[in-house]
């Protein structure tokens, strides 16, 4: 019960962090209708620039906290900088190109950024400074830290703030109404390329956030570290039903408790022939079955076959 | 103009083909020549690709886990890593047979999805197959882990192993040369399948189904069995090229596999133009050549302007990599090389 209860904590924390990223996926490809190959890159980049910030000042005898609202904070314009960049550069001038032209540029993009990031900071993993307290508390047999309690806390304030962007203010209905269609909200006086801009500069800020969180949460940083956790948020993203807000965030808090769940018991359920080095597979088995299953995710909306 | 006889083409690249090994070997050294093996190893890659992404619009991320299908196959039957030696008459096509399966294994369940979708599922599937590969070595040690599997057998035809240089009229011709040619002719046994295949009804199908699923379907096309279809023969192509590849390499682990594979073959598919077979040569061509020239000149040049080498010349490599893709699809959508039928759809 106890290892149940572990896992279900670990899940929540990371699960909270997939749903940061998947929110930037989802708003982008309810607009575009475009896999944003990047977001993970922005996310790496978001990670490393906090730490280039954080790790000079801890040293300087400020407080933990502060330290880390700073490097947030930087790196959340770098990565808005970057985001706003990325849609100009490699997927504004093709968005009436074939639908695999603005793919390839996006991985090139995702290609480019990593290979910045090593020249920039080296193909070794960086420790991260523990800046926010990391002490243990105990329930039920299982322990959370104060860390894990803040990344759920974080991510939770965020995601209701953005909700609260998105379905109550002007920007908002803008959003929706070019998520809808871009033609008739243009007539409506909506400038579509200043919203689809300012819908990539708001996913990188959110990416930003959750390369910190991640990096603190695991007390390490790379240059290699967006793809996989780019995947798994598009998973997780998909499985919550594309293109919809709420789903992206119950679908990456899932995917979080999936796999913790899975790697925690997979030893147990496999009489031990499969070990929890399979973690990766689940998001991948999760993403075919709701593909296959559910196409359109739990929360999304029937669409059909495009003619 | 002069009236050129259209077979005096297929004998001009016939000799550039066949001499091509001996000027780069006398010019350049062996490391060229072998260089030239895996140019020709991935344009069979990518030539497998482009029926599935070329000719049936079927984006596929995750195409390199049939090429590890290929050679792990063939390194386990034919290495003393369980002691068999299989002859390679045996293991290719057995490699074929069985990266085929995975191609429908793959294809079956995603065969709803489309566009986007399949690309993130078929790069799932990529990375599951890297991930079994990286830990099939406990309990059973099947795949050897991370370790890789080493001392795989080398080609032999007729009993005389491609690995040793043999000596024909006073030419000494190298092992990577020999390979060379073997590849050569795989190759073009892959492109006058891809020719005809184009043309065919299946391929007519193909083509129907890029353009507009839902109008083939009413057309008659049993769209199921034909992606289907284009799945399976084009993973098999990639079980030959993996095959080809163990053995060349007599060593095989999963780094080889990994998802940027996938993408370099998928981008010399998109860069050259897809749905071409002249335009995917093309462009497996530059992306095995152009880089490997990189990698040799980077150093030197950088050393000849700064005095020193400034950046690593692997990362530099990829960047420009990165930012030749980017550049390329904003200036030319429909790659170097596109297929006529489409570049007339594109001037209208």
């Amino acid at each position: 019960m106890d290892i149940f209860l572990q896992q279900l904590i670990n899940g929540l924390t990371l699960g909270a962090i997939y749903a940061l990223v998947a929110l930037g996926y989802t708003m982008v490809y309810g607009i575009l209708g475009l896999i944003n190959f990047a977001h993970g890159e922005v996310v790496m980049i978001g990670a490393l620039t906090a730490l280039a910030v954080v790790k000079p000042l801890a040293a300087s005898g400020l407080p933990g906290p502060v330290v880390l609202l700073i490097g947030l904070l930087v790196a959340v314009l770098v990565c808005m900088a970057l985001g706003f960049t990325i849609e100009r550069i490699a997927y504004r001038p093709l968005r009436n190109a074939p639908r695999l032209a603005p793919l390839i540029t996006a991985i090139g993009v995702s290609i480019v950024l990593q290979q910045l990031a090593m020249l920039i900071w080296g193909r070794n993993y960086h420790s991260v400074p523990a800046l926010l307290p990391a002490e243990g508390h105990e329930v039920f047999g299982a322990t959370f830290t104060e860390l894990q309690l803040i990344i759920v806390a974080v991510a939770g304030i965020t995601m209701a703030g953005l909700m609260l962007l998105v379905n109550r203010t002007r920007l908002g209905r803008a959003m929706r109404a070019t998520a809808e269609n871009p033609a008739i909200a243009g007539l409506m006086g909506v400038d579509a390329n200043r919203i689809i801009a300012l819908t990539f500069v708001i996913g990188s800020a959110l990416a930003a956030l959750a390369g910190v969180l991640v990096s603190a949460n695991y007390g390490i940083a790379h240059y290699n570290m967006g793809f996989i956790l780019g995947l798994k948020a598009f998973t997780a993203a998909v499985l919550g039903g594309i293109g919809n807000l709420a789903g992206a965030m119950v679908g990456g808090v899932l995917l979080g408790v999936i796999e913790a769940l899975g790697a925690g018991y997979i030893g147990d359920l496999t009489g031990g022939v499969l070990g929890s080095h399979y973690q990766d597979v689940f998001a991948f088995f999760v993403l075919i079955t709701v593909l296959i299953f559910r196409p359109s995710g739990l929360m999304g909306e029937k669409v059909s076959e495009r003619a | 103009m002069v009236k050129v006889k259209p077979w005096l083409g297929t004998v001009l690249i016939a000799i550039v083909l066949a001499i091509a090994p001996l000027v780069v070997g006398a010019s350049l050294g062996n490391a060229w020549v072998r260089v030239l093996d895996f140019a020709v190893l991935y344009i069979m890659l990518a030539l497998g690709l482009n029926i599935v992404v070329g000719f049936a619009g079927l984006l596929d991320l995750g195409y390199i886990a049939f090429y590890a299908v290929g050679a792990y196959l063939y390194a386990l039957l034919a290495s003393p890593h369980f002691g068999l030696h299989w002859p390679v008459w045996a293991v290719l096509p057995l490699g074929a047979m069985v990266a085929g399966l995975f191609g429908v294994l793959l294809g079956a369940p995603t065969l709803r999805l489309r566009g986007d979708y399949l690309a993130i599922v078929t790069l799932g599937f990529g990375e599951i197959i890297r991930i079994f590969l990286n830990n099939l070595n406990a309990p059973i040690n099947i795949t050897n882990g991370p370790k890789g599997i080493a001392r795989i057998d080398p080609l032999s035809l007729f009993g005389v192993p491609l690995s040793k240089p043999i000596e024909i009229a006073g030419y000494t011709l190298s092992g990577v040369m020999l390979y060379y040619y073997v590849f050569v002719a795989l190759a073009l046994l892959v492109v006058l399948v891809g020719v005809r295949l184009q043309d065919s009804r299946i391929g007519r199908a193909w083509v129907a189904i890029r353009e507009d699923e839902i109008a083939a379907k009413a057309c008659g096309i049993n769209t199921r069995n034909v992606k289907l279809l284009a799945f399976a023969m084009g993973a098999s192509f990639g079980g030959i090229a993996g095959g080809l590849f163990a053995s060349f390499q007599e060593f095989v682990s999963p780094e080889s596999f990994g998802l940027l594979e996938s993408v370099m073959v998928l981008c010399m598919v998109v860069l050259g133009g897809m749905g071409h077979i002249p335009g995917v040569i093309l462009g497996g061509l530059m992306l095995t050549i152009l880089p490997e020239a990189f990698r040799h000149g980077a150093g030197p040049i950088q050393q000849a302007i700064f005095g020193k080498v400034l950046l690593d010349p692997e990362a530099l490599r990829m960047l420009l990599f990165g930012l030749a893709l980017i550049a390329v699809m904003l200036y030319r959508p429909a790659g170097l090389w596109p297929e006529p039928r489409h570049r007339r759809e594109l001037a209208q």
